[in-house]
């Protein structure tokens, strides 16, 4: 199959690979798999007290496709709100990527992912806001 | 040789309808079928006839491809009983996924060992060792009484097809080491 020049220049420049500490609370982790494809996704991003994504990282196991839609991902969540960055929607990779029909659910599993990144961050944030701990301890 | 064609796979190979099945008995019955409908049979029939059993062949073969592969027989299993399993679905286990990301990553690694083939061989222990403690879930899931959950039997088909693609990426990585060694 014939990858369009920007999967192939995110394939061979990935923006942004590696890991945030995920035990950390600014840090929001989603993990998701394609389970008929094999592809795995990670991607991580950290929050800042505004509420605003200042940095993002990814680690994908699939194909070229797979790891372009991450890499563009991480490119595109840097700089906006969780409710921005949940804006974002797989045709939007899709089309920037110009993915053919057969690699489309790459883009959705990238969509995928933002979600349960940015659900991964809500949930440590609602974890961390509850009072009822701290109001037991001090008790 | 005339098939119904509502019977179901199992129906039609005479077997039970279970996810542990006798693979002899199987085999035997496909090949009893498979000559039965064999189109060279039919060769001097009407046009009808011939179409017919090329079309029955191709049902023959298509039942014992769906319940000679375990995966392939449990969502078959699980669709018969109205439960279609999604393999859309990319929300998982997290341990499950990260565990996956280790597998790839030590995969990946495999070019770089002292002993690419040791290093492959271990591996692929790993995955099969997954495999089969799924495998034998998935058999206690589907087990009959136990269909009430098909969900979970269907998040079990989903975690062993990523070890079935881990398997098949070992296998090509192997081919990749035999031949450039």
């Amino acid at each position: 199959m014939a990858y369009s020049d920007k999967v192939i220049d995110h394939y061979e420049n990935p923006r942004n690979v590696g890991a945030f500490d995920k035990e950390e609370q600014n840090v929001g982790t989603g993990m998701v798999g394609a389970p008929a494809c094999g592809d795995v996704m990670r991607l991580q991003i950290k929050v800042n007290e505004q509420g605003v994504i200042e940095d993002a990282r990814f680690k994908t196991y699939g194909c070229g496709s797979a790891i372009a839609s991450s890499s563009l991902v991480t490119e595109w969540v840097k700089g906006k709100t969780l409710d921005e960055a949940l804006a974002i929607k797989n045709a939007d990779i899709a089309e920037e990527l110009a993915l053919p029909p057969v690699k489309i659910h790459c883009s959705v599993l990238a969509e995928d992912a933002i979600r349960a990144a940015i659900d991964d961050y809500r949930t440590k944030q609602g974890d961390d806001s509850s009072e009822t701990d701290e109001g037991r301890k001090s008790a | 040789m005339h098939i119904d064609p509502h019977q179901n796979y199992f129906e039609l190979f005479g077997l039970p309808v279970s996810f542990d099945i006798n693979s002899d008995l199987l085999s035997l019955a496909w090949r009893d079928l498979q000559r039965a409908t064999h189109p060279d049979r039919f060769a001097h029939g009407t046009a009808q006839e011939r179409r017919i059993a090329v079309q029955q062949a191709a049902l023959v073969n298509e039942a014992y491809d769906t319940l000679r592969v375990p995966l392939k027989r449990a969502k078959y299993l699980l669709a018969l009983s109205g439960y279609s399993v999604d393999e859309q679905q990319s929300a998982m286990d997290p341990l499950f996924l990260m565990e996956q990301m280790e597998l790839r990553e030590q995969l990946g690694e495999v070019r770089q060992a002292a002993d690419p083939f040791t290093a492959l061989d271990r591996v692929r222990s790993e995955v099969e060792a997954r495999e089969r403690v799924l495998m034998v879930e998935l058999s206690n899931l589907l087990a009959p009484g136990a269909e009430g959950d098909p969900e979970a039997a269907g998040s079990t088909v989903r975690k062993l097809q990523f070890l079935d693609k881990l398997l098949v990426s070992a296998a090509e990585l192997e081919e990749d080491l035999v031949h450039s060694h």
